[in-house]
């Protein structure tokens, strides 16, 4: 069970959260009919560094986005929902060093 | 008294306190601190079981956990039945009843021990070879045959009567294995101030230095040392010792699953206490001090009972006081069958010979058994053993040598292949593991989790190393968890160090037979070389293949030497073949624990209604929906589901009914921004709704399907009351929740989920007004104060109301909102006062008939999560004008415009009297080849009491252009012919929701 640091309780064992999937998918205000399709179906599923959002839904109750690495199921950072996404670059570099 | 094989003296049982006990219905005595295992070997029994394929004789092999062959049953009384516990394992208690397993008719004469004799039948992969063809042999040959030839223990068929607990706890330094690494990993961490957890499988802290008789540590005897700093730890508050607890499991995060037996040791188990506990351990660092297991070597017969590890020999010696024979041959490839010879040799058996497959064994241990006067024989190897349910001859041969073979009488073999790191926990937890050529083992390389490996698990052997890594790995956990430095610490030791040296594989220059690799699996190293000619190449199918390792012991003596099989015969290194994963739990753990208090009532939660036990001792037969408890009908005497159906709705199309719908999801949307809210969650207008109506509420998802509908109230300009479907509540808070958080964050609204405040009582049919009026202060109730569709606030019975006029019936109907604590109270006022209009009480049956015959849709049951709002017919419910609301540019989507889609229509069946099954499927032509062309399917079905015949509702492909024509539903035995007519089969016109 995953202990994931909630940006607003600190950290808390896995069950007290659910996923909610990728992250920083904005809804479009307008868009065609393929980009439309891309934003309800296409996500990235990456092995990997992955920006997905939580929801502390047995806690505070708010949605936050996470950076997981998919394959060693480390989290690398958590940070509330509308902070700026975080160079992807910059996490998979960090993701190599740590241990 | 105790046995045959028992010692004068020794050993850490307690002599002064006899045990009676029973194997096979045998009884026999044992001492306090016996295992099951040791008592028996102390009454010369070695038999203890068949094995899995070939019913072969089997006996102890070891004396911890890692036992393929000692497996047992134990009843304890009333339902209390465990089968495949470990001998090995088990503390022998007063009055223990245990059975051997997988054998009939007993243990002596097996029937199944025929399988012996077809044993090619049984090679590798015969699971797959030999039942594969035809498959209608599966069902009535092949499974009755596996299943009654194979197996281990039978499952108990009674409920477990015991209780078992779950607990979490949080520490700084968990401490996994309480030998002398974990002893001092543990000493280090505590001294810090850490919060400690030291866990260990056995029933005393110890681990090795309990059957050490020669070592003394800090001066004193080992053993005595243990028992002491495990009581000077457990007298600490931040430390925690648990004995007879096995961490089986590591999950992410340094969470650790701890398995303790609590009372199935004791004579009379403390009622207060629960049979066993799982911890749910939360560490921040661990220290995982595991030790080792012994291989056994392969060579062929070496199954029989009497042939045993080494140092399991050595242990029943100096632990139990246990003699395993009389007269012992030793085959070994290092110290550990010195150790054990001269253990037995103290023990007072007679050592025939040591076997060495060493060319020039070396060291303390072996000049200790060579001053003994214990016959050598260097580069020899084990080339075999003779015996029927007790080994009575072992045969050894001088490797490279001529073919001579010495035959020497003996009643034990002991056996020792080297030790293998337990490096089970170190791999749950994703760490990496290397293979140390010099000491030919996987040990623990780079970690993936916060957490170290000490003493024989990291491949330390010797004592004072063990004692000095256990020590640095538990400074090294408490700093790392933030705990400071202890002060440096030396363990001064006394006793022998042992030369490493172990043996992987096949014994070589063996004779026939069967040479086993994996005991309870009954694979043999043959079967390996088998599976790599068939083809096979890696590890994990050559595994799956022989299903070697994959007995509930998941290989603990077995996986290194089949390994080294697999890599010789694909002639290949070790480390490039790889180890299979390790997996938990690392020893079986039972249902009960992993269960723990969420059985019968507690499996999983339930609601209930306020008006629950009312409905409850009124006869009500309750379906689930969710997690709720709801009343479907009320029969009364004599009367069938049908007839109280029948019952129920004509009293609401006469007269009236009530209906518990408490259970409906309800949430208040509050804020200045409230009505734009719902202008967005919803596909309806809002914003020009006045305060004081109600309007239905239709609910997408971002695909444009529906997700979830509700009548909708506006008390006043900044405040709504949403109702959802029962099951739908808790989504669709979260998605309003998640559009509110993250997509509208400009908007101030605040949710807060109002379903468990309410109780919700629905008055319905033509006397409904009547019924309540004498019950309601401040609400003006006539049709022009207060029309369909409306909400008013005031008091019914005294207590404050949500007043709603809405109709999921098609009759004039209210729905009483008051505090859930007063549901009850209003429920029994309300029926009182409609006792002579005729009111009953109705169901969700009820409910269910009277919304269909309306063309009311379910959520859920006409929707399945492609039913779009035109699909379904509520075309009506969209605003029109709305920019954006979600689900909106779904719509517009080519797949959702084009023809072809279903469309919500009605059946009627051409017998009238003929109720469709839901689900069933719809074709047009009844005479087509099949398979048919399926182009629709029913979604409800009822007999209607009000019409007198069956009406069902349907989803069909353009089904709204297809109204008046005919369809068939097939049926295994007939075809039903229908016509499809527009959904709504009663007062189309909408006159009675006025009464
Ligand atoms: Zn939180």
């Amino acid at each position: 069970m995953l202990l994931i640091p909630c940006p607003h309780c600190g950290a808390r064992p896995e069950n007290e959260f659910r996923n909610a999937g990728e992250a920083h998918i904005a809804r479009p205000a307008e868009a065609d009919d393929a980009a439309w399709a891309d934003y309800l179906y296409m996500r990235t599923n990456p092995k990997g560094v992955f920006i997905e959002r939580w929801r502390h839904i047995h806690g505070c109750g708010r949605f936050f986005n996470c950076v997981r690495h998919t394959v060693t199921d480390r989290i690398i950072a958590t940070y509330k929902a509308g902070d700026p996404r975080p160079s992807l670059d910059v996490l998979r570099a960090w993701s190599e060093h740590a241990r | 008294m105790s046995g045959a094989f028992r010692t004068a003296s020794g050993g850490r049982i307690d002599r002064t306190q006899p045990i009676l006990f029973g194997f096979d219905g045998r009884a026999m005595t044992g001492f306090r601190g016996d295992t099951l295992a040791s008592a028996l070997l102390a009454n010369g029994v070695h038999l203890v079981g068949r094995s899995f394929k070939y019913h072969r004789p089997r006996g102890i092999v070891a004396a911890g956990s890692e036992e393929p062959n000692a497996l047992v049953t134990v009843d304890r009384g009333g339902g209390r039945l465990t089968p495949n516990l470990r001998a090995t394992q088990l503390e022998l208690r007063r009055d223990l009843k245990a059975t051997s397993q997988n054998r009939f008719p007993s243990l002596d004469f097996d029937i199944g021990a025929v399988n012996n004799l077809f044993s090619p039948l049984f090679s590798a992969g015969f699971y797959y070879k030999t039942f594969m063809w035809p498959a209608s042999f599966w069902k009535h040959v092949y499974e009755p045959l596996i299943r009654s030839a194979a197996g281990l223990g039978r499952a108990p068929t009674e409920p477990d009567p015991d209780r078992y607990l779950h607990r979490y706890a949080h520490c700084d330094v968990l401490v996994i294995g309480a030998g002398p690494a974990g002893l001092a990993a543990a000493l280090a961490a505590a001294e810090t101030g850490a919060r400690v957890i030291l866990c260990d499988e056995q029933s005393e802290p110890g681990g090795s230095l309990l059957a050490e008789t020669e070592a003394r540590i800090e001066g004193r005897p080992a053993a005595e040392w243990a028992a002491g700093v495990a009581r000077a730890l457990a007298g600490q508050d931040r430390v925690t010792v648990l004995p007879r607890t096995t961490a089986f499991g590591w999950f992410p995060d340094n969470l650790i699953g701890l398995a303790e037996r609590v009372t199935d040791h004791q004579d009379r188990p403390d009622p207060r206490l629960p049979r066993e506990r799982l911890w749910q351990v939360r560490a921040r660092e661990v220290v995982i001090a595991a030790g080792a297991i012994e291989r056994p070597l392969v060579f062929p017969g070496n199954d029989r009972p009497g042939v045993m590890l080494a140092d399991a020999g050595r242990i029943y010696a100096n632990r139990y006081g246990v003699r395993v024979g009389d007269r012992a041959v030793i085959a070994t490839a290092g110290d550990s069958g010195y150790r054990a010879a001269l253990a037995l040799l103290g023990a007072g058996a007679t050592i025939a010979a040591i076997a060495d497959l060493r060319e020039d064994p070396a060291g303390a241990a072996v000049e200790a058994a060579r001053q003994a006067g214990i016959a050598i024989r260097p580069g020899t190897a084990i080339a075999g053993s003779r015996g029927g349910h007790r080994v009575t001859e072992a045969s050894l041969r001088r490797i490279g040598g001529s073919d001579r073979v010495e035959r020497l009488d003996c009643d034990v073999l002991l056996m020792s292949g080297g030790f293998t790191p337990a490096v089970h926990m170190f791999s749950q937890s994703r760490g990496r593991l290397r293979f140390d050529a010099a000491l030919q083992a996987f040990l623990p390389g780079k970690s993936a989790a916060r957490e170290r490996s000490a003493g024989a698990c990291n491949g330390r052997f010797d004592l004072e190393g063990c004692l000095d890594e256990g020590f640095t790995a538990g400074a090294a956990a408490a700093k790392a968890a933030g705990c400071g430095s202890p002060r440096t610490r030396r363990f001064a030791r006394a006793g022998a160090v042992p030369a490493p040296g172990g043996f992987l594989g096949a014994v070589p220059g063996t004779g026939k037979g069967k040479a086993f690799v994996d005991f309870q699996n009954d694979v043999t190293a043959k079967d390996l070389q088998l599976a790599t000619r068939e083809g096979f190449r890696s590890i994990e199918h050559v595994k799956r293949y022989t299903t070697t390792g994959m007995a509930t012991d998941q290989g603990k003596t077995s996986n290194m030497n089949a390994l080294a099989i697999v890599a010789g015969a694909l002639d290949r290194p070790i480390p490039e073949v790889g180890l299979t994963t390790f997996r938990m739990p690392y020893t079986p753990v039972t249902f009960g624990t992993i269960a723990g208090a969420s059985r019968g009532m507690l499996f999983d939660p339930l609601r209930h209604t306020p008006i629950h036990d009312w409905a409850s001792e009124h006869g009500a037969v309750f379906e689930d929906v969710g997690n709720w408890k709801r009343a479907r009908y009320f029969p009364r005497s004599g009367e069938d589901m049908h007839q109280a159906v029948a019952r129920e709705c004509t009293a609401v199309r006469m007269a009236a009914g009530m209906f518990d719908a408490s259970t409906l999801g309800k949430i208040e949307v509050v804020g200045p921004d409230a009505a734009t809210f719902l202008e967005r969650m919803y596909t309806n207008a809002w914003a020009r709704l006045a305060p004081g109506r109600l309007r239905y509420g239709l609910m997408l998802n971002e695909a444009g399907f529906i997700m979830d509908d509700g009548v909708i109230a506006r008390l006043a300009p900044d405040r709504f009351h949403v109702t959802t479907t029962t099951g739908g509540a808790p989504g669709v808070l979260n998605h309003m929740e998640d559009y509110l958080q993250t997509e509208f964050t400009d908007l101030k609204v605040w949710l807060t989920s109002i379903t468990e405040q309410y109780a919700v009582i629905a008055v319905q049919g033509p006397r409904a007004r009547e019924i309540i009026a004498p019950l309601v202060e401040g609400i003006d109730l006539s049709p022009a104060a207060m029309p369909h569709m409306s909400v008013q606030t005031g008091q019914i019975c005294g207590v404050a109301t949500r007043l709603f006029r809405v109709s999921f019936t098609g009759e004039l109907g209210f729905e009483i909102n008051v505090p859930a604590d007063h549901g009850r109270a209003v429920w029994e006022a309300v029926l009182q006062a409609g006792a002579a209009y005729g009111i009953v009480p109705y169901g969700t049956e009820a409910m269910h008939v009277l919304r269909a015959e309306k063309g009311y849709i379910i959520v859920g049951q006409e929707t399945d999560g492609t039913v779009t709002p035109a699909d379904a017919g509520l075309d009506w419910a969209i605003g029109k004008a709305k920019k954006d609301f979600v689900g909106k540019r779904s719509l517009s989507r080519p797949d959702i415009v084009a023809p072809g889609r279903k469309q919500l229509v009605g059946l009627l069946t051409h017998s009238p009297q003929e109720v469709l099954e839901e689900g069933a499927q719809l074709v047009a032509d009844p005479h087509a080849e099949i398979p048919m062309r399926m182009i629709g399917h029913v979604t409800s079905s009822y007999h209607s009491a009000a019409l007198g015949r069956s009406i069902a509702l349907a989803l069909v492909a353009d089904g709204r252009s297809l109204l008046g024509q005919t369809l068939y539903v097939p049926m295994p035995d007939r075809m039903i012919a229908v016509t499809l007519v527009a959904p709504v089969f009663y007062d189309q016109e909408g006159r009675r929701l006025d009464g």
